[in-house]
C-alpha cells in the first residue's frame, strides 16, 4: 500500500532512537514555576491573583483576554511571589506569574472531574476547551477553542489529530500515543462532538508502529481512523497533513476550516481528555529532552513554568559545554541563550547540540541548484524569495507568494550554499505586514 | 544564565550534508572517465592541456579576487570545474597557451566580472570556448583521428584527416560504425568523443542526485526527434560532436539554467532545437556550444514563465 503523504518535503535524519522507547517520567515538582501570561498566540491572559496570594494546583490565575486568548492555571500549589517581566523563549522579558512551591501539592477543590461526554452539549464542550486553557501543543500554541468557532455557514466534517511528529529528535507525542491513548481518544471524541464532525483521523508517521497499533486498538468501533503516514518533513504541517489525510487542498490564504477540517495536536487532545476525566486543566505537558549534549535523554512530564535548567539537570546536566540550546525541534525551534526560561504550553522539547554539531554560519551565494524549489511543500521558489528579501524587493517577493511561506525550513535545510533563506523570508514578511498595517 | 557561550541562530538547526564544495568535487570526479577517454584516444598530451587549463582557471580566480579585494573562493571548486570542462571541449592538438588563455578568459570575463559564482549568466567554460573559436579559428578546428581508429577506418584513414564525424556528415560520407562512435574512437574535442565515458560520469551524477534528468533527457530527446524530422540518423547525431558532454555537463550547470522543473524541460528542448538547426544550417558543423549559450540567455525568462503553481493557489501568478 502506498502511504499517505504530501508532495515534496525533506528527509532529515530522525534521531529519535535514543528516546523513542523510554517511558514518560514525571519530573519532581520544581521549587518555583514561572508562568508567562503570553504562552499562546493572541492576547496575553490577565492575572486574577495578586502577589502574596495562596494558589492551588489547577486554580485559575489569569483570565483570557478577548476572543483569541486562553486562561492560565497554577501548575503547582504555593504562593504567588511575583508578577513581573521574566525571560521568555522569544528572547525578551514578558510579564509572568511566579509561584513558589509550598511542597504540599494541594489540588484545587473546585475542579469538576468525570464529565460525561454524552451529557455535554457541543456548546458546553467548547466552553470546557477554553476553560481548560488549551492551546496547540505542537508548538504553534494557537488557542484551541477558536478553531471550534467556525464562521457562520461553515461545517466541520473532520477532526484530524496530528501525531506525525515529523520534527527530528522529538518523541514526546510518540510516547503519549503509546501511553495515554485513552485520554487521547476521549479528547478526540469531545473535539468531534464540539465540532459536530462525522469522523476523526489520527495521522501518525509509520516510524511509530507501536503508537499506530495502540491507537488502532483504542479506536476500534469508533468513527476514528488511524492513518499511517510516510516519514517525511513537514508531514505535520497543518495544510500538508490535511492533504495527506483527506486529499483536500486548503486554498492560499485560507484557514483549514474552508475545507471542513480542523487539526489539533495529539497532545492537545490528550490534555482535553485528561481534563474531562480528572478536572485538571492544562498544568503540565510531556517534553523530550535530548541531543548529543544531554547525557540521559528522556521523555518527561513537567509542570508548566518549570525552568529548562531544572529539566536539563534532571536529565544529567550538560555533557560538555553546549553549542546550542533549542526549545522544540531542530527544524523550527528557537535557539536560547539562557536557562531561566520556562517550559510553556507549546514547548515540545529541549534539544542540546554540542559545539561540534553547530556549523559555522558562513554562507555562499546561491548557485541556483534548484534544491530549495524541489523541496518546498508550498511550491514556492525559495531562492528567488530569499533574493528579493535580501534586496528589499518586497513587491516582487509578495507577487511570488512570500506570504504563503509557512517557515517550515525545508529550503534552508537543503541549501548546499547554506543560504539563510528562512531568516531572509521572515524579515521580509514582517516588513510587508508592518507596511500593510500602516497603509 | 549560562557561563559558556552558546550559538543563537535562526532555525533550522540542522543542515543536510551536501555542500556547494562537495557538489563541485563530485562533478570533477564524474569527469574522470572523460579525461581517461581523452588520454586513451589522443595520448598523454591531453593531460598537459587539462593541467594548463585548470591551473590557469585557479590562478586567474585568485588574481581577480585579490584585485577586487573579495574573499578567496577557490575551495568551492568551481574554478577547477570550469578549467576542466573547458579543456574537454577543445581539440587535442592545440598549443598549451590556448587552454591557458581560454580558462583565464572564462574565469575573468565569463564569471568574475558578473560577481563570481552564482551571478554569471553564461556557462563560463562555454564562453571560454566561444572566445577561443572566434580568436583562433584554425587552431580550434584542427582535428585528429585517434591512432587506433585506423584499425577500423582502414585505407579510408586519409580521407578522415582533418574533419570531425559531424563534418563528414555534411560532406555526406560517414559510415562510421555506431560502436566506434559510442566508444569515442573518432576525432573531436579531447573529452567529448566518448559517449560511454560521459554516460558513466552522468550516471554517477544522477545517482548522487547532483543533476536533474530533465535537461539532458529533453535535450537529447529533442535532438533525436529533430534528426528524424530532418531525415537524418538520430543515433549518429546523438553520439557525435559535443552533444553528450553538453547535455549532461554543460546544460546542467546550475547557475546558468532554470531552477523550475518545467523551465528545465523547456531549456533542454530549446537546446535541442537550436543544436539541430545549427548542425543542419549553421556556419559550423557543430552547434552545442552556441545553443547552450543562447539558452543561458533565456534562463531568467524561462524561470519567470514557469513559476510553479503554489500549493492551494486558485489563480495563476499575474
Ligand atoms: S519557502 Fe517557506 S514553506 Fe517553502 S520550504 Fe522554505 S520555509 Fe518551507
Ligand atoms: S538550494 Fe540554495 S543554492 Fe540551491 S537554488 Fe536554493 S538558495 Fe540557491
Amino acid at each position: 500500500m502506498r502511504l499517505r503523504t504530501f508532495k515534496k518535503g525533506i528527509h532529515p535524519p530522525g534521531n529519535k532512537e535514543r528516546t523513542a522507547s523510554l517511558p514518560i517520567e514525571v519530573l519532581p515538582l520544581p521549587q518555583q514555576v514561572v508562568l508567562p501570561l503570553g504562552q499562546h498566540l493572541g492576547a496575553p491572559s490577565e492575572p486574577v491573583v495578586s502577589v502574596g496570594a495562596q494558589v492551588l494546583t489547577g486554580q485559575k490565575i489569569a483570565e483570557a483576554k478577548g476572543m483569541v486568548s486562553v486562561p492560565l492555571h497554577a501548575s503547582i500549589s504555593g504562593r504567588v511571589v511575583a508578577i513581573e517581566p521574566r525571560p521568555h523563549a522569544c528572547g525578551q522579558l514578558t510579564p509572568a506569574i511566579v509561584i513558589e512551591n509550598d511542597g504540599n501539592e494541594r489540588i484545587s477543590s473546585e475542579l469538576v472531574s468525570n464529565h460525561n461526554l454524552d451529557e455535554l452539549s457541543a456548546e458546553q464542550i467548547k466552553d470546557l476547551i477554553k476553560q481548560a486553557g488549551l492551546v496547540g501543543m505542537g508548538g504553534a500554541a494557537f488557542p484551541t477553542h477558536v478553531k471550534y468557532s467556525p464562521p457562520p455557514g461553515k461545517q466541520i466534517e473532520y477532526v484530524i489529530l496530528n501525531g506525525a511528529e515529523c520534527e527530528p529528535y522529538l518523541t514526546c507525542d510518540h510516547r503519549l500515543m503509546v501511553e495515554r491513548s485513552s485520554d487521547l481518544i476521549l479528547g478526540l471524541l469531545a473535539f468531534m462532538k464540539a465540532a459536530k464532525a462525522q469522523k476523526g483521523f489520527i495521522g501518525v508517521e509509520v516510524n511509530k508502529p507501536d503508537a499506530i497499533a495502540n491507537l488502532k486498538q483504542a479506536a476500534a468501533g469508533l468513527p476514528i481512523e488511524v492513518l499511517p503516514l510516510q516519514v517525511k518533513y513537514p508531514q505535520g504541517e497543518e495544510k500538508m497533513l490535511i492533504y495527506a489525510a483527506t486529499g483536500r487542498v486548503v486554498p492560499v490564504g485560507a484557514l483549514p476550516i474552508e475545507t471542513g477540517v480542523v487539526v489539533n495536536n495529539v497532545a492537545t487532545a490528550a490534555a482535553l481528555g485528561e481534563y474531562l476525566r480528572t478536572g485538571l486543566p492544562l498544568v503540565s505537558r510531556i517534553i523530550t529532552v535530548t541531543g548529543q549534549g544531554i547525557p540521559n535523554p528522556k521523555n518527561v512530564e513537567v509542570r508548566l513554568g518549570t525552568l529548562i535548567e531544572d529539566v536539563i539537570n534532571y536529565c544529567g546536566g550538560f555533557k560538555e559545554p553546549p553549542g546550542r540550546i533549542i526549545l522544540g525541534g531542530p527544524m523550527t525551534g528557537p535557539a536560547q541563550y539562557r536557562l531561566d526560561i520556562p517550559v510553556m504550553k507549546g514547548t515540545s522539547g529541549i534539544l542540546v547540540q554540542t559545539r561540534a554539531e553547530v556549523e559555522k554560519p558562513d554562507h555562499a551565494p546561491c548557485i541556483r541548484c534548484g534544491r530549495c524549489v524541489d523541496v518546498c511543500p508550498y511550491n514556492l521558489l525559495p531562492n528567488y524569495l530569499g533574493d528579493y528579501a535580501e534586496h528589499d524587493k518586497l513587491g516582487e517577493a509578495e507577487k511570488y507568494g512570500i506570504l504563503d511561506c509557512r517557515e517550515c525550513g525545508s529550503c534552508t535545510y537543503i541549501c548546499p550554499s547554506r543560504r539563510p533563506l528562512i531568516q531572509l523570508i521572515k524579515n521580509a514578511k514582517s516588513k510587508i505586514m508592518a507596511s500593510r498595517k500602516k497603509g | 544564565m549560562l557561563e559558556t557561550e552558546v550559538v543563537v541562530s535562526a532555525p533550522p538547526h540542522i543542515r543536510q550534508g551536501l555542500s556547494t564544495e562537495r557538489i563541485m568535487w563530485l562533478v570533477v570526479i564524474s569527469l574522470i572517465p572523460a579525461v581517461l577517454s581523452g588520454v586513451i584516444f589522443f595520448g598523454w598530451y591531453v593531460l598537459a592541456i587539462i593541467f594548463s587549463s585548470v591551473l590557469s582557471a585557479i590562478l586567474t580566480e585568485v588574481i581577480v579576487l585579490k584585485m577586487m579585494k573579495r574573499p578567496l573562493t577557490i575551495k568551492d571548486g568551481s574554478a577547477v570545474v570550469t578549467g576542466l570542462l573547458l579543456a574537454l571541449i577543445i581539440p587535442p592538438t592545440v598549443p598549451l597557451r590556448i587552454p591557458m588563455i581560454g580558462a583565464a578568459f572564462a574565469i575573468a570575463l565569463g564569471k568574475q566580472i558578473f560577481g563570481g559564482l552564482g551571478y554569471n549568466p553564461f556557462n563560463p567554460a562555454l564562453i571560454g570556448r566561444a572566445f577561443l573559436l572566434a580568436s583562433w579559428p584554425s587552431l580550434m578546428t584542427k582535428w585528429v583521428w585517434p591512432v587506433n581508429s585506423l584499425a577500423w577506418a582502414g585505407k579510408n584513414a586519409d580521407a578522415l584527416t582533418g574533419a570531425t564525424a559531424l563534418g563528414l556528415l555534411r560532406e555526406g560520407t560517414t559510415g562510421i560504425p555506431y560502436l566506434q562512435l559510442f566508444l569515442g574512437n573518432i576525432s573531436g574535442s579531447l573529452g567529448e568523443t566518448s559517449a560511454l565515458a560521459l554516460l558513466l560520469g552522468a550516471l554517477f551524477l544522477v545517482v548522487y542526485k547532483i543533476i536533474d534528468w530533465r535537461i539532458p533527457v529533453s535535450y537529447l530527446g529533442t535532438v533525436m526527434i529533430m534528426a528524424l524530422v530532418m531525415g537524418q540518423d538520430p543515433i549518429f547525431h546523438l553520439l557525435t560532436g559535443g552533444l553528450m558532454l553538453g547535455a549532461f555537463f554543460m546544460a546542467t550547470d546550475y547557475v546558468t539554467t532554470p531552477v523550475t522543473p518545467k523551465g528545465r524541460l523547456f531549456f533542454g528542448i530549446g537546446c535541442g532545437l537550436l543544436t539541430m538547426l545549427i548542425r543542419r544550417y549553421g556556419g559550423f558543423p557543430e552547434g552545442v556550444c552556441y545553443s547552450i549559450l543562447l539558452m543561458n540567455l533565456a534562463t531568467p525568462l524561462l524561470d519567470r514563465w514557469t513559476v510553479p503553481k503554489r500549493f492551494g493557489e486558485v489563480k495563476a501568478v499575474g
